[in-house]
Formats: structure tokens, sequence, C-alpha cells
């Protein structure tokens, strides 16, 4: 690994660990076959094809790998939940619909190390027993899915997908579906929706657990495209030695992205839970703009709540130890820990505010997506994140009252748990936390007088009808 | 297609329209479409009407109604199964857009990286309204000489580089308020 250069202005940061980023920005590298090939690539193919499926499960639940989407949750347990006594083909589907506000990870192994990608689903189909597989890539990388295909043809013409796959006898096919720009195809039962070519509307859970009742309602493993990468590496290193990565329970290394109000932004993959919020911040990333300071940060993609860089917390840290106080610099970057902060490390994505940002206008921008992207499906999501919208409108506008920051918070318990989906929860709790931790902020830009406008015809209309005449 | 259908899918001319041709169907783009539709297990053809869509409009800029009827012929399906699909997705469009369609990200790292300001500026520059956008109904605004088109799009995953747009197929990065006129130069004829 020594011997790998990377592009002037691109190297990893001393403190990064990486296996899945290994060849990004890397010299000499491109997405060809050929290159992959000469670096070792497709061999872990080669080996997972001589093992026994189950053994190759098993192998990913013992790694303790968990998702890279979002969730967090366990992919071989995921993996486990195909029926054990299913008669009907299953399928498999990378989650390539990478949308989530501040994630921009699988942007590049898409672009720069689609063979990486490719290796992994193959393992993956041939563990779970699936012989067809798509890629869903979202509609806005039209350049990658352009790479995708074209690695995909490579793959065909060397045998490494189709039929009798390296003359293991095991067949399988990978195409590649585009979406159409709706954030909603990133939830795994909208995008197998999406990609039986109808309307995005998630389905409930239970019963439709993709597992069991997925895509043309058989068994359908979903998987993101960090996640699929990290099996090609867990049978390459063993379960045990990957599971030496990171820390107990939250194993491995995952990439983070950070944007926003720091010197240096970017991706880095890092031991999932060996680097402090501080330290990815102040160290890697350069710290704040010169004269600013850290004011918020949303630590794990736009949905996650959004964290005071001046509060404390009471958790277990490590987890599973006695309580005790900790500031915002000393979190550590894993799910757990996360977690018991009440927020999450969902995608990876971090967004930094320093203290020129007025939080009015950061909800609002956030509030603007969620109701653009609301799929429209159940009605206190639909209804409540425009209605939510309307209201930060008004404030960034100077036009709202004190209350209307009561009626933000009530809305958005409305919907928290109400919906089919997780969105729900997506455009709900970025307005809970906001108010939660920045409501004097929020209140003070407010104004007691505004409380008897109104906002819209019809509510000038209802308040002509309900005052008394004369 | 029937009358009240019709009404829904009507595409308006815009200045844009010239640059794009009105929807024929090729032997091209029968057989791209048929490469499409085998991707797809033998009675799950409806699972290519994203694809086939696609391929409408990236040949002929949107979707028009004879595509509609053409898709739904080729997958064996009802025209408004189609039509609910156009109408979904942010990503498919009825009217013709300029000739080079800019979707600049709208989502907070690139809002905080000044994208907004960035789309004042190419409309400035491209004598386009932006007033007459409204993201829920009209998202895409065109310049009058039909060359350009402004849209937002909700995040482009490429937050670290802020603010980031799409011109057509093509990706830029970095591209920050005052670079708008270098980014318009690249796109001329």
């Amino acid at each position: 690994m020594s011997d790998i250069q990377y592009i002037d202005g691109k190297q990893p940061h001393q403190r990064e660990h990486r296996l899945i980023f290994k060849n990004i920005d890397r010299v000499g590298w491109n997405p060809s076959l050929d290159t992959y090939r000469n670096d070792g690539g497709y061999k872990q193919l080669k080996d997972a094809l001589k093992w026994e499926p189950k053994a190759i499960t098993n192998e990913v639940k013992k790694s303790g790998l968990r998702g890279r989407g979002g969730a967090g949750f366990p992919t071989g347990v995921k993996w486990g939940f195909i029926p054990p006594n299913n008669t009907k083909p299953v399928y498999l589907i990378c989650n390539a619909d990478e949308s989530e506000p501040g994630t921009f990870k699988d942007r590049y192994i898409l672009h720069q190390d689609p063979h990486q990608l490719i290796e992994g689903m193959v393992i993956s189909c041939f563990a779970v027993g699936a012989h067809l597989a798509y890629i869903y890539i979202r509609e806005e990388f039209p350049e990658a899915a352009e790479i995708l295909e074209r690695a995909l043809e490579e793959a065909r013409n060397a045998n490494l997908l189709g039929d009798n796959i390296l003359g293991s006898g095991f067949n399988c096919q990978i195409h590649i579906h585009r979406g159409a720009g709706a954030y909603i195809c990133g939830e795994e039962t909208g995008l197998i929706e999406s990609l039986e070519g109808k309307r995005p509307y998630p389905r409930i859970k239970p019963p439709y657990f993709p597992a069991a009742m997925g895509l043309y309602m058989c068994p359908t493993i979903v998987n993101n495209v960090e996640s699929l990468c990290h099996v090609k590496h867990i049978i390459q290193m063993g379960a045990e030695e990957y599971a030496k990565l990171g820390t107990p329970r939250n194993t491995g290394t995952r990439i983070v992205c950070v944007s926003g109000d720091v010197k240096k932004p970017g991706y880095f993959e890092i031991q999932v839970g060996k680097m402090t919020m501080g330290e990815l911040l102040n160290d890697v990333c350069g710290g704040p703009k010169d004269g600013r300071k850290f004011k918020a940060v949303i630590p794990g993609g736009s949905s996650a709540k959004i964290l005071r860089c001046d509060e404390k917390f009471n958790v277990s840290c490590p987890p599973g130890t006695e309580k005790r106080e900790i500031s915002f610099e000393e979190i550590p970057l894993d799910f757990d820990t996360l977690a018991a902060c009440g927020t999450m490390a969902g995608s990876g994505g971090v967004i930094v505010m320093d203290d020129s940002r007025k939080m009015s206008w950061v909800l609002n921008n956030l509030n603007k997506f969620y109701a653009h992207e609301s799929c429209g499906q159940c009605t206190p999501c639909r209804e409540g994140s425009t209605w939510m919208r309307k209201i930060t409108d008004r404030l960034v506008a100077g036009k709202a009252s004190p209350s209307d920051i009561d009626t933000l918070n009530s809305i958005a318990y409305q919907i928290d748990g109400k919906t089919v989906c997780a969105f729900g929860e997506a455009c709900s709790w970025p307005v809970e936390a906001m108010v939660d931790k920045f409501r004097a902020e929020l209140v003070s830009e407010t104004s007691e007088d505004n409380e008897s406008i109104a906002h819209s015809a019809e509510s000038e209309a209802q308040r002509r009808f309900l005052q008394p005449q004369g | 297609m029937s009358d009240v259908l019709n009404n829904l899918v009507a595409s308006p001319q815009t200045p844009g329209t010239k640059h794009y041709a009105p929807f024929a169907v090729t032997d091209e783009i029968n057989a791209q479409a048929d490469k499409r539709i085998a991707q797809y297990p033998d009675d799950r053809k409806r699972s290519a009407v994203l694809p086939l869509l696609h391929i409408v409009q990236h040949e002929f800029g949107f979707i028009s109604s004879d595509s509609i009827d053409w898709i739904a012929g080729k997958l064996d399906i009802e025209q408004i199964k189609v039509l609910e699909v156009v109408t979904f997705y942010p990503g498919l469009r009825q009217t013709a857009p300029g000739k080079f369609h800019i979707r600049v990200c709208r989502t907070l790292s690139c809002a905080m990286g000044g994208s907004y300001e960035l789309v004042e500026k190419l409309c400035e520059l491209t004598k386009t309204d932006l007033s007459k956008m409204d993201p829920h109904h009209h998202p895409i605004v065109v310049s009058p000489c039909g060359q350009y088109s402004v849209e937002f799009a909700e995040c482009l995953a490429s937050c670290g580089t802020a603010p980031v747009c799409l011109v057509n197929d093509d990706f830029h990065e970095g591209v920050a308020p005052d670079m708008a006129g270098d980014l318009l130069n690249k796109y001329k004829d």
C-alpha cells in the first residue's frame, strides 16, 4: 500500500485509513477493468465463489458491518432475513441514489472505482443467491451511469458477469436503472416501487420488508454502494481482521463527508469511532474559517438532528461504560455514541455552520428541501412539510410571531412517527432539534406585532369572517 | 390519447423548442428501447418506463404526449401509467428547456457557498426572468434567445465542492457566483 501515490493536493490525511477509497485520486488510476485487475482486483470474487454462500453471509455478520446508507443496520443480519424456504427468485439492488444533503461519498466510488462496487455486488449476489441485480443510480449522475455501463460491459466480456462466472457455475447479471430526481427513491421500498415502473410511494413495513416481499414481491436485498464495497474487503481481510478496525459494535472504516464552514471540506475515510468530532473538524478539516467560530453541526446528513458546538452530553463513552459528561468535541464518530447524543451517524454527511449563519435561514433551506421531496402519500408529511416551509419562509422574511415557533414544533411532532416511511422523521427531526436547541435565536427574529398579520388570502378571508361586524 | 389526458400533457412552446426535433420513432430509438426493456423479466416490462422516458427526454428535450403514447404502446400499459410517472419526478419535464439546461444545486451546503447568487448571476447574464420561476409548478426558466435555461436542483451530492451545477450532462464544481460568465462561455453554440 505504501507505494500508492495520490494526486497533488488530494493526498489522504495521515489520520485516514483508506480501504474503500484506496484508489480515489490515485496517480495512474482509471476506472478500467485492466487497471483494477492489475491491482489485484476480482481476486476476492474468485475466492468467494469457492465458499458456501451461507459462509459468506456468516462472515459478513461476524465482521459487524453496519449499513452505510443511513440506518446503520447490520448488513449480514439483513441478508439473513430472506425466508429459508423461499422458492422465488432473489434480487439484489445497489442503492446508488445518493441524495441525502451533505453526503457525497458514493459519487467518487462510482466515478473512479466502479469495479470495486461490481466485485462487491457479485460476491453479495452469490451470498444471497441472487442471479439478477440492479444498480439504482440517481439521474443527476449521468457521467457515473455511463462509466458504470462501460464497466459492466467490460465485466461481461471478461466473464465476471453473465453465465457460469469464472467457471464456478454461478450465473449473475447486473443492470443499471436510472432514477429521475426524487429523494424518496433512496428509501428502499420507494426505490423498489420506482424500479417496478410506478410512482415511488414507499410501502408499509410490516408486511413489506424487502427481504421477504421486495421487487416483484420477491425477496430483495437493498444495500448502499459503500456497504457493498465493504463486502469485498471483508472477504479479503477475513471478518476477524476487519472487525479489528474501528471499535466494538462499530467496526470497519467509513467515509465521512465534510461540507460547509470549514477550511478544508472533503471526504475522509476513517476507522469508525476512532476519531472524535473535534479531531475531525479541527485537525483534519483545518478548523473554522479565519475569524469565525463553529456554531452548529449536522453530523449525519441533513435529516440528522443538529448539534450545538457548545453542548454537553451525558452518555456512555465508549459505549458500554459508565455514563459521563462529554463535550461536543469529544463525541467519537460512531453509530452508538451519536445515537446516545440524540442524533445519528446516518450517511456520514457532516455539515458545519459557523457563527455567521442564522439558524432560521438554515432551517428554511432544509424545510424547502423536504417540502419539495415529500412524495405526498401520507397526509401528515405531505401537508406538514409544506406548512413548516411556509412558517420558516415568513420567519426569514421577518413576518413571524413568537407563537409560530410553537406551531412549527407542534407540526413536526405530528409528522414524526405517523407516516409510512422514515421521511416523516427525516423532515421533522431538523425542525424539532432546531427549535429545541436554538429557540431563543429563532424567537428573537419574531415579533408580537406579527400575530395579527394574515399570511394568505385564505387567512385574510377567515379573519374577516371571524371578526365581529361593524 | 383522449382529450382529458391531452390537456394534462399539453407542452406549451418555449423559446427553447426550436432546438429540439419533434418526437419521432426511428429504428435507433426503437433499438435503444428494446435493449432497455430486455433488462427486466419478461412479464415486468413496466419497469422500463423510466429508462424509456430517459431515452425520449435525452433525444427530444422533453416528454411530449406523442412520446407517452409510444411508451405506453411499447410496454403494453395505459398512457395514464406513463403520465403518472412523468408528473411525479422532478427530473422529467414536459416543456422544452434551453439548448443548454443549467441545474444549480439549491440545498444547504451549496446555498451556503452562494448557489442562490449564482442563479441570479446566470439569469442576469442570459437576460432570463427569474421571477417567473416557481419551484413547484414552473421550475424551469428559459432565456428569451432559447439558448439557456436555469433550474434549481436539490442536493447534487458534491457538497464539499459547493456550489455545483449540471449543464446538460456535464458536472461543474466550485462555481462561485463570479464564475457565471466563464461557465456560460463554455456553452455558446
